[in-house]
């Protein structure tokens, strides 16, 4: 349908893209030390590294958002400066940010045709954007209305609607940041469908991601990144645990050293909640020890069910008790006081102050019980920040570095270790390790076990199904707004999961 | 490739860049020493202090609203109506001074509080909530005064004087108004809570943070702030005035944003407000000084006052 001809007329296999000693320093860290990258036509590269290795850096400058202190990128062998999107977007380099770039008040469509909606009469023509918005989420295969303000989508299909607008620009050079990291596994399929068309069409593409298991299916050829440099390139079907050692340096036994503890009291009791159209007749309990995993399609009610269990929304029916405490509806802090945490999915609107520092963010849970006579113990929280962020192995500058500046995976670590800190009896963790490598979310599912161990519950909605599998000790799967059924996690398989997710629920009063 | 220069810039430029309205203070003080042989004297300089207090107060209020992403208009009709309460209850009704005094404070509270609840109940933007109030509170000051002056009972009037012969009231009170609102938002719950709203609201809210009702002190404490203000302008006058402090919101909301706060909230210090209510004041005098004219001087402070935001604006483009 859209296909570029420039694309397609370029050979596979030739070289469309290098990078030379690329070196890019911010105040107080070299985010880039000397990388190295070719990229050829019609392949998917893999980059591959932790948290804060540099791999958002690198494509920022492809990109034309930063500009590299030294070092140089060719394009068709030629030496370019890239000094902006414009710049980029002439050369044929899309990119999808791992931080979206959308604008939350402006619709679908109009998100898709930022910049260049289609005009007649020198007017915006509305007719036609809905129609090409339309064509373009067809493609991607995500159902929302084009007129929808971006603001009001899930995290999900905001990164849907961000791919879609990148395959708008019909670029020959495709820049995928961490594209699947809050997809579940049907719209993985989807994407990487729509990847290997566009491959197949010679568009080459650059794929970030920390699911390893995505490099062997999806990917060509793999370019690791440690500490800023370029380390390696591997074909893409080295084994796991050697990508795993080039990128950490240390191997990791297991990636998910779940140690069950003896279940306990109900803490987390839910009945018939209920939102209209939202979620329908939902009821479950958690129990002091446990972790219980919700796994289940985007759109299905997941995230809105944890948000008005946590009071961040309302509910038309049902209760929500915590320790024997039935909590009003609608209210975060009688939740939190009941002993209720939730760690939201969007980290970037909902859970971090981003111009804050660190240490700010990692307080700001526990800065009410860390206040005596209205004044806060700023030492005392300074110190337990210190703490989380050893544990997490956070990457900074230090605990005044602002949020804004972290690396992605790293911001992530900010939002679950504020809530580390508080010492929730029943913790929601909303897709806890989106974006963050191997190596960290070992620390983070140690941590989880060292809760169940204390006695405390979590519950863990998560789209990555092998996490889901490999954390939880029993699992709940939802699908349309209503529970459809609960699982053990010992000897249920991935596909038993699917089966269930995609259930088609009678009489389900939710779309 | 070129290098990026701002991204590596040593400890003392970044010092530089994050305490901009302090370095143009001093080179302004600097430049208008050299200019007019006046401006240097103990006199002058403390008449500048008093000239900055009551826009500092006002401001040092308005900090605490800016940081929580708010903005408030209504601070000077709420500093005339506060101390049209003060004057009126002490004259016309008779009170003693000091309840006169509390109850001019609880109007500049109760003031903001209705502007907080409008925002944060009634959902109103923090700019027509306040608007309102400017004009409400304004309507009362002309109503209770009917449209004349009050004198202020004398006890009060003495914050106009000075300390022995030389230290000026005002210049004191907006000195420890300073050091309160500097605590406030450093070491109290309620500072921290209203950086935290200012940055984020949701992820604030999501915390366990009241939202509405830090929003309830915030605004408050502006009104506090506006009414000290207010008491303070009068005394200097010792008269109440209904039409006084009009327009002042306007230079205490500059002041702010001279400082380094930013008006999309989250960033703002008591010392920035301090630092940029002086500018202000250092900038007046001086012109005056140098017998600018009035209108000139209209000009040249809202160049200085775009000028300001300009500069921070390059500056955070530049680390990011
Ligand atoms: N604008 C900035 N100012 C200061 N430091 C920055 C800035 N952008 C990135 N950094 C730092 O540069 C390093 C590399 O960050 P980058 O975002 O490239 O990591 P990443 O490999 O994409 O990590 P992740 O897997 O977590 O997304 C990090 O230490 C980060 O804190
Ligand atoms: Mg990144």
């Amino acid at each position: 349908m859209m296909s570029s001809d420039k694309a397609r007329t370029r050979a596979h296999g030739t070289e469309i893209l290098r990078a030379e000693g690329l070196r890019k320093g911010f105040p107080g860290v070299q985010a880039l030390d000397g990388v190295d990258l070719t990229l050829r036509a019609g392949e998917v590269h893999v980059l591959l590294g932790e948290n804060g290795a540099g791999k958002s850096t690198l494509i920022k400058i492809l990109s034309g958002a930063y500009r590299p202190d030294a070092g140089r990128v060719l394009v068709d062998g030629q030496p370019v400066e890239i000094r902006g999107a414009g710049d980029a977007q002439r050369l044929g380099i899309a990119t999808i940010y791992q931080e979206f770039n959308l604008v939350p008040q402006l619709t679908v469509a109009e998100n898709l045709s930022l910049g260049r909606p289609p005009r007649r009469f020198g007017l915006v023509d509305r007719k036609r954007m809905i129609e090409q918005a339309e064509a373009l989420l067809d493609r991607v295969g995500v159902d929302v209305d084009p007129r929808t303000p971006v603001g009001r989508l899930g995290i999900a299909r905001m990164q849907m609607v961000e791919i879609a607008k990148a395959l708008a620009l019909d670029a020959r050079v495709l820049i995928m940041d961490e594209p699947t990291a809050v997809l579940t596994t049907g719209e993985v399929e989807k994407l990487f469908a729509i990847v290997r068309q566009l491959r197949d069409d010679g568009v080459s593409i650059v794929f970030i991601t920390h699911h390893l298991e995505e490099i062997a299916e999806i990917g060509d050829r793999v370019t690791v990144l440690r500490d800023g440099r370029s380390v390696a390139e591997v074909p893409a079907g080295t084994p796991q645990d050697e990508l795993i050692g080039v990128m950490v340096g240390r191997p990791i036994d297991q990636q998910y050293p779940r140690q069950a503890a003896g279940r306990g009291e109900p803490l987390l009791k839910v009945s018939g909640l209920t939102r209209t159209g939202v979620f329908d007749d939902v009821s479950f309990e958690v129990r002091a020890g446990e972790v219980v995993g919700v796994a289940g399609l985007v759109g299905a009610g997941r995230t809105e069910v944890a948000r008005a269990v946590f009071g961040a929304d309302s509910y038309d029916a049902g209760e929500v008790v915590v320790r024997g405490r039935r909590l009003p509806k609608g209210d975060v802090h009688a939740a939190m006081e009941a002993g209720l945490g939730l760690v939201p999915e969007d980290r970037k609107g909902q859970g971090l102050v981003l111009g804050a520092d660190i240490g700010e963010n990692l307080g700001l849970v526990t800065m009410r019980a860390a206040t005596r006579a209205g004044f806060v113990d700023r030492a005392g929280q300074r110190g337990a920040a210190a703490k989380v962020a050893e544990q997490l192995g956070i990457r900074m500058t230090g605990l005044d570095q602002e949020v804004r500046t972290l690396s992605g995976g790293n911001q992530q670590k900010v939002v679950i270790g504020k809530w580390l800190v508080a010492d929730a009896h029943v913790l929601i963790l909303d897709e806890p390790t989106r974006g963050i490598d191997v190596g960290a979310k070992v620390e983070i599912y140690q941590l989880v076990n060292e809760l169940t161990a204390a006695g405390r519950a979590v519950l863990m909605i998560s789209s990555d199904l092998p996490e889901i599998l490999g954390m939880s000790d029993r699992i709940l799967v939802m699908a349309r707004g209503r529970l459809v059924g609960e699982l053990p996690a010992a000897g249920t398989t991935q596909d038993d999961v699917m089966a269930l997710a995609v259930t088609e629920v009678e009489g389900s009063r939710v779309q | 490739m070129s290098s990026n220069v701002l991204a590596r810039r040593s400890p003392a430029a970044s010092w530089f860049a994050e305490n901009g309205a302090l370095v143009a203070l001093v080179v302004l003080v600097v430049a208008l020493s050299l200019l007019s042989a006046d401006f240097l004297s103990v006199t002058n300089l403390l008449n500048v202090g008093v000239q900055a207090a009551v826009t500092a107060i006002l401001a040092f209020g308005a900090t605490f609203v800016i940081v929580t992403g708010g903005i408030d208009l209504s601070v000077g009709s709420v500093a005339a109506l506060s101390a049209i309460v003060l004057a009126w209850t002490a004259t016309s009704a008779g009170l003693p001074w000091p309840v006169a005094t509390a109850v001019s404070l609880a109007v500049g509270v109760v003031c903001g509080l209705v502007n907080a609840a409008l925002i944060a109940y009634g959902k109103l933007p923090p700019f027509i909530a306040t608007l309102a109030m400017l004009g409400i509170a304004r309507g009362l000051a002309l109503v209770i005064s009917q449209g004349s002056p009050i004198a202020m009972p004398d006890a009060v009037s003495t914050l106009g004087g000075t300390f022995g012969d030389y230290l000026p009231i005002p210049v004191v009170v907006m000195v420890i108004m300073g050091l309160i609102a500097a605590v406030v938002l450093n070491r109290t719950y309620p500072g921290r809570a209203m950086y935290a709203i200012g940055g984020n609201e949701e992820a604030a809210r999501l915390s366990g943070i009241k939202v509405n009702r830090q929003k309830l002190i915030t605004y408050a404490l502006s009104g506090a702030f506006a009414a000290v203000a207010g008491i303070v302008l009068a005394s200097r006058l010792a008269s109440a005035q209904p039409q006084a402090a009009a327009g002042y919101e306007l230079d205490a909301i500059a002041a702010v944003v001279i400082g380094g706060a930013s008006l999309s909230g989250g960033k703002g210090r008591a010392l920035g407000t301090f630092v940029g209510a002086l500018i202000l004041a250092v900038l007046r005098n001086g012109l005056n000084l140098l017998s600018v004219s009035a209108f000139w001087q209209q000009v040249v402070i809202g160049v200085v006052i775009a000028l300001a935001v300009l500069v921070d604006t390059l500056r955070r483009r530049g680390t990011n």
